[in-house]
């Protein structure tokens, strides 16, 4: 898949309508690289000009600080704003909640100012604009998917339609689960525990969500966060569900739909 | 006789203010122990948040039912206490009914909505109290109540339950007296009231004395049990009914993911990557102050504001997922512990007239690592607080504590902290290889 880097568009003196940050999730881990691949190439099935940093993307800092090294945030928020500020950078898409949350609210006291935008939040005014289109009798027309509310993208940034609002574009059946939206439960990766054991309990945060998922019955778990998407697809194999349960991003439940 | 009840209402009176207002003044010591804090967002925005979050209760509805019933006690309590001021004057001035007469009908027609709050309030007292006890409700049955904060909640129900009671059985007597023409009772013709005159039948069977006996003890209980409610609260999670209001009015207006900068970190990575910037001289040697919080006096206003405002619910550790799968933490328990090590350190000054070092802190004594570890600050607890609390913001203060002066992390966060710093993510992969998957 081609895409352009920052540094390679400036070179051929272009500038992108938008820069894809893809983060550490969706730079490295497998599993999250299709999410970026989906994403991409919706971006460029619309004709969106979008670049990414490529090498030069570093971690925004957010398990860093919210584990308590302030000290660490601080250094990658200070680089990652020299190299985006360098690059003149006006507007930012991530399919990640915590690095939109950080690029979002923190960085502007830093001194980096961006319109920064969620993917889902993307897809969504894609949809409106018409620039994407579905399939007539889409892959999961009729099929039952429920959605979960990512904690920095719903309690953190009010962000709850959005993703709603695209996954009503694929003709399935939408159901909630019982902890939805404000009320949503966490997957238990947040504040730095993807990268750490949890503490002593009776069980683990994302068993008790999936589980939670997987009561609604439906065929497919829509994540918004690769984080989350991690967590659940980790219950759904707990639960030996692998077989008839799917957990997937919006983007890729797009990118399979589209025309 | 009238005269000494006189004086004694008014002894009486002064001595309940005075109380309050010294326990009211200690507290904002306390609370002005924390660092200092600008409230983000417009003071507009912040009043809107009084009005619907504390006057409106707007989180408390998040449960109908539940949002109801508080309602009912809330306004009940506060209308009827409108009912006190008439009380008080009448105390100072040696009258009785002092409104009865420049409000003419309205005066009855306020008793008797007065009335239907207080038989409100009675009931839906009665319902808590059997919620709180008989039904099991996790975060009322939890250990986190274990002790005083149990007794505290059902104390103040019965408080009152006994004074609606005394309420009702006041004006019960008092328009007996009427009908009876007993003395200056019938020189005041409220007409009776809706519920009270239901405990007419109990006591038509006094004589006069014995009727005017009770309506005065009523009385007096009446306004005592309030005072004596006034002095109670700063010891109880019933100071919310107080500081809701501020509380919710210095409440962030901001995306709840926003976390605290720290400029002073900010500053020393910035004079690091660009040594020409940094300050020389005295203000280069200045020292900083302690990275993160360990004790109370370490985190700001608000936090230890959201301490004393803290009604021990539970909503935010019934939603917490940390809590829900059965980790230690519960920030319910936060708060709790805030309180109680702030108002340790407030004796400690009260004793001391500054605070001698006791050698305990928040962090360890009263909050663990354990607890701290297991949160994944999903702001749920935030977002469940009916009075505009943050247990998450003291919760990342402590953290910072323990990561920055302590240097005390789990092994795993280490390792995620050096791959950060040496391969720009929280793994150790090779930066080369971040754009990786635009190749296959
Ligand atoms: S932010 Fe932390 S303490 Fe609050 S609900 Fe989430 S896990 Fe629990
Ligand atoms: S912090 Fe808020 S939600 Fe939690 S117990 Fe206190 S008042 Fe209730």
């Amino acid at each position: 898949m081609k895409v352009s880097s920052m540094a390679e568009m400036m070179m051929n003196g272009e500038s992108p309508d938008i820069l894809f940050w893809v983060g550490c999730a969706g730079s490295f881990d497998q599993r999250a690289q299709k999410i970026t691949k989906a994403f991409a190439s919706i971006l460029q099935k619309t004709g969106i000009r979008f670049a990414i940093l490529g090498k030069e993307e570093a971690c925004t800092g957010d398990p860093a600080r919210r584990s308590g090294n302030e000290f660490l945030f601080q250094m990658m928020a200070y680089n990652n704003i020299q190299v985006l500020n360098g690059y003149g950078i006006k507007k930012i898409v991530t399919t990640c909640p915590h690095c939109f949350n950080t690029l979002k609210n923190e960085y502007p006291e830093l001194g980096g100012n961006y319109e920064v935008i969620h993917h889902t939040t993307l897809l969504q005014q894609l949809i409106d604009e018409g620039k994407i289109k579905m399939k007539e009798g889409g892959s999961f027309k009729g099929k039952r998917i429920t959605y979960h509310d990512s904690c920095y993208l719903g309690r953190a940034n009010d962000i709850y339609e959005a993703p709603r609002k695209v996954l009503e574009t694929l003709d399935a059946e939408l159901v909630e689960m019982k902890r939805c939206r404000s009320k949503g439960l966490c997957c238990g990766a947040g504040g730095a525990q993807m990268f750490k054991e949890e503490e002593k309990g009776d069980t683990r945060i994302n068993w008790d969500r999936t589980s939670e998922a997987l009561e609604t019955g439906s065929a497919f778990i829509a994540s918004a966060c690769p984080f989350c998407n991690t967590m659940l697809t980790d219950g759904v194999k707990k639960n030996e569900k692998e077989a008839g349960v799917a957990v997937l991003d919006i983007a890729e439940l797009v990118a399979a739909s589209m025309e | 006789m009238a005269i000494f009840q006189q004086i004694a209402f008014i002894l009486v009176s002064i001595a309940a203010i005075f109380l309050f207002a010294k326990k009211a003044g200690q507290i904002r010591r306390n609370i002005l122990l924390g660092r200092d804090t600008v409230p983000a967002g417009e003071s507009g925005e912040r009043w809107r948040n009084v009005l619907l979050l504390a006057f409106g209760q707007k989180k408390m509805f998040r449960n109908p039912l539940v949002a109801v019933m508080h309602f009912i006690i809330y306004a009940g309590f506060i209308i009827i206490n409108i009912e006190v001021l008439e009380i008080g004057l009448d105390g100072v001035f040696g009258t009785h009914r002092l409104f009865a007469g420049p409000l003419g009908f309205l005066y009855s027609w306020l008793i008797n909505s007065f009335e239907f709050l207080a038989v409100g309030v009675l009931t839906v007292c009665i319902i808590f109290l059997i919620r709180r006890n008989v039904l099991k409700i996790r975060r009322f049955l939890s250990k986190d109540l274990n002790g005083w904060p149990r007794s505290d909640a059902n104390y103040i129900l019965l408080t009152e339950i006994i004074l609606m009671s005394l309420f009702l059985l006041l004006n019960a007597s008092d328009t007996l007296l009427q009908q009876r023409g007993v003395g200056h009772f019938g020189t005041h013709l409220t007409g009776n009231f809706a519920f009270s005159s239901i405990l007419h039948p109990l006591l038509n069977g006094a004589g006069n004395e014995t009727l005017e006996a009770i309506e005065r003890t009523c009385w007096w209980l009446h306004i005592l049990g309030i005072f004596a409610f006034l002095n109670y609260l700063p010891y109880s999670k019933h100071l919310h009914i107080i500081l809701a209001f501020p509380n919710a009015y210095y409440a962030p207006v901001e995306p709840e993911g926003k976390m605290h900068n720290m400029p002073d970190i900010q500053k020393e990575v910035l004079y690091a990557m660009q040594p020409e910037l940094a300050p020389t001289g005295d203000a280069a040697a200045a020292p900083h102050g302690k990275f993160g919080a360990k004790d109370v006096a370490d985190l700001n206003w608000k936090n230890l504001l959201d301490a004393y405002s803290c009604t021990e619910c539970g909503r935010c550790s019934a939603a917490c997922p940390a809590n829900i799968t059965g980790k230690l933490l519960s920030p319910r328990k936060i708060m709790m512990s805030t309180r109680d090590r702030l108002e340790e350190v407030g004796r400690n000054i009260n004793a001391n007239k500054q605070f001698n070092d006791d050698g305990k802190s928040l962090l360890h004594d009263y909050i663990t690592e354990e607890e701290l570890r297991a949160c994944t600050t999903c702001n749920a607890c935030v977002e469940e607080c009916p009075v505009s609390i943050s247990p998450l913001d003291i919760i990342l203060q402590l953290r910072r504590y323990l990561v920055m002066e302590e240097s005390n992390a789990p092994q795993e966060w280490n390792t995620m902290f050096s791959s950060i710093e040496n391969n720009f993510a929280p793994w150790k992969f090779s930066p080369d290889d971040r754009d990786q998957w635009t190749m296959d």
